[in-house]
């Protein structure tokens, strides 16, 4: 470490140089790909001129059903991840703190698994012959048909994403001083009185760092589609792909991709807004 | 009665959750000893895909790129972004903001921009495709997971004894390596874990960068889903996932033993 010894670290200057190779790092592999996608999105494929013919892809009709799915999908799936993971958040809180930690890695452990091949797994189990209608002509209940559906896609974006909703709000949840609750309930608060309160206000850094978690990956999955929406689906995600896999367009998914962007950075100043960095950092 | 019923309730939501999260698993772990072929039908139980996993250069070749760029990612990202922690640390409040909202972007953009945004990058530059343009991409998202867990740790450092140290005479990195770096282990630890499994998952930005000459468990994985997924893949994917969870069990286990040490010493 030859590097450190001529350097005086009780300086602020010294210090701050460490984050120099960082501070290169980030404008050459995220500030320059991201301008990259603006320029490519605003310039003609053919000419090279300023164009907003790019952006202008997304009125085409199939491309805004596209994007209004996405949009109606991701929502409704957030509800349901915010609606599943509060009350789980909640009990894994208030259970004795001995046993938690193995209760909340036991809800991470699933991520070991390869994602795909969980989402592949649910193509399985929800298939016209699969496991679940199997089981439901056992009970002689009638077959449900909800492969290559939206309700499909929405099943697999919840189950792909749930984790991220449990973990923020369980982190927030987890800091709230119980002496706080107890004050509540000793001015004569009930239970669901100190709920919407205390409680919930308390939650909402979780809650927010939740649903962008949960929101902005399902708006722009085009993996889930295609798994468990055949190809009979199609999702903004699913439409950008195909531009730079398929018909190697890069232009016209670029412009696509900076209106996909416009919701990002909505979600982006959301976060700002409540967030303080303390929702997100223990992912593990 | 009440508090009992409770209490049930809460177990049973708890174990409605958990068969949600877990039921595709299963159904891995079952397709993994299926005798047929078909992943909807069940032909008798077979250990034959165990065997033959061994054999199958695909797999093989893709899981040695899976490993060797989520060691690397992780090992770089950690190395890159502890430094920067430590820098950021120190920089005045508008830097340090600036340098804040760049490093969230990775994290809060979607995975499908990140990835095309690298894609147009490399194929800019003239880089081909392939193993070193993975990599690159992976250090890029997985670098800001870890100044985010090194971060809180330097804040709760008190810098007396950094600076007590070098009044003892240590040179600046002694004091480093001796006294911030045990400090805020446990950030640079959890940042190198946190930043190998996102590598270790991640399908959608290797899937614009990797080109067609390197495959990760991921990219294979979604190149079989319309024709079919090799058992072997759900055979490997078993034997990796049971391996994980018996390690976090024992890890977990030791943990709170240790745990119990402590409580009784105090």
């Amino acid at each position: 470490m030859a590097l450190f010894v001529p350097v005086n670290f009780m300086k602020r200057k010294n210090t701050v140089l460490l984050a120099t190779p960082y501070g290169l790092w980030i404008t050459g592999f995220t500030i320059i790909p991201l301008l990259m996608v603006v320029y490519y999105g605003f310039t003609s494929r053919s000419t090279g001129v300023l164009t907003l013919d790019n952006i202008k892809l997304i009125s085409t009709p199939e491309n805004l059903k596209a994007l209004w799915l996405s949009v109606q999908l991701s929502l409704l799936s957030t509800f349901l991840c915010l609606l599943i993971a509060y009350p789980l958040a909640m009990i894994l809180r208030n259970m004795k703190a001995k046993s938690n930690s193995f209760m909340v890695m036991l809800f991470i452990m699933p991520m070991w698994m390869n994602s795909l091949l969980r989402i592949v797994a649910w193509q399985n189990i929800l298939e016209k012959r699969g496991i679940l209608n199997t089981f439901l002509s056992f009970l002689h209940l009638p077959a449900l048909e909800i492969i290559n559906t939206p309700a499909a896609i929405v099943f697999g974006m919840v189950y792909d994403f749930l984790p991220f909703m449990i973990l923020p709000l369980y982190n927030t949840l987890v800091k709230i001083d119980e002496n706080v609750i107890n004050a509540a309930h000793d001015l004569g608060a009930g239970n669901f009185y100190t709920f919407i309160k205390i409680i919930f206000p308390l939650s909402i850094p979780g809650v927010v760092s939740g649903i962008t978690m949960v929101f902005v990956p399902s708006l722009t999955t085009f993996v889930i589609s295609d798994i468990l929406g055949g190809s009979k689906v199609l999702l903004i995600g699913n439409v950008i792909e195909q531009q730079f896999q398929k018909l190697n367009n890069w232009n016209s998914g670029s412009g696509l991709s900076l209106v996909l962007m416009v919701f990002v950075l909505l979600s982006m100043t959301l976060v700002a807004k409540y967030d303080k960095g303390e929702g997100r950092t223990n992912v593990l | 009665m009440y508090c009992k019923m409770k209490h049930f309730g809460q177990k049973l939501y708890l174990g409605i959750v958990m068969l949600f999260l877990y039921a595709p698993i299963f159904v891995l772990i079952v397709l993994s000893f299926n005798r047929s072929k078909s992943r909807s039908k069940w032909g008798g139980f077979t250990t034959k895909w165990y065997s033959s996993m061994f054999s199958d250069d695909t797999i093989w070749i893709a899981l040695r790129d899976t490993l060797v760029i989520a060691v690397l990612s992780a090992l770089i990202a950690t190395l890159l972004g502890t430094l920067a922690a430590i820098g950021i640390n120190r920089m005045r409040k508008l830097p340090r903001s600036v340098m804040l909202g760049i490093t969230n972007i990775p994290m809060l953009n979607a995975e499908i921009v990140t990835g095309i945004s690298l894609m147009l990058l490399f194929l800019a530059t003239g880089l081909e495709l392939g193993f070193a343009t993975v990599l690159l991409s992976h250090v890029a998202f997985n670098v800001p997971y870890v100044i985010l867990s090194v971060m809180p740790k330097l804040q709760q450092t008190n810098r007396s004894t950094y600076e007590a140290a070098l009044d003892l005479g240590a040179t600046p990195a002694k004091a480093f390596f001796l006294v911030v770096l045990p400090d805020i282990f446990p950030g640079v630890l959890s940042g190198f874990l946190l930043a190998f499994t996102l590598s270790l998952d991640d399908f959608i930005i290797t899937h614009f960068t990797r080109g067609a000459s390197v495959n990760t468990l991921s990219t294979l994985i979604y190149s079989e889903t319309r024709k079919g997924i090799k058992p072997e893949m759900y055979a490997l994917s078993t034997l990796l996932f049971v391996s994980v969870f018996v390690l976090l069990i024992i890890v977990n286990r030791a943990g709170a033993k240790q745990d119990k040490k402590k409580a009784a010493l105090s």
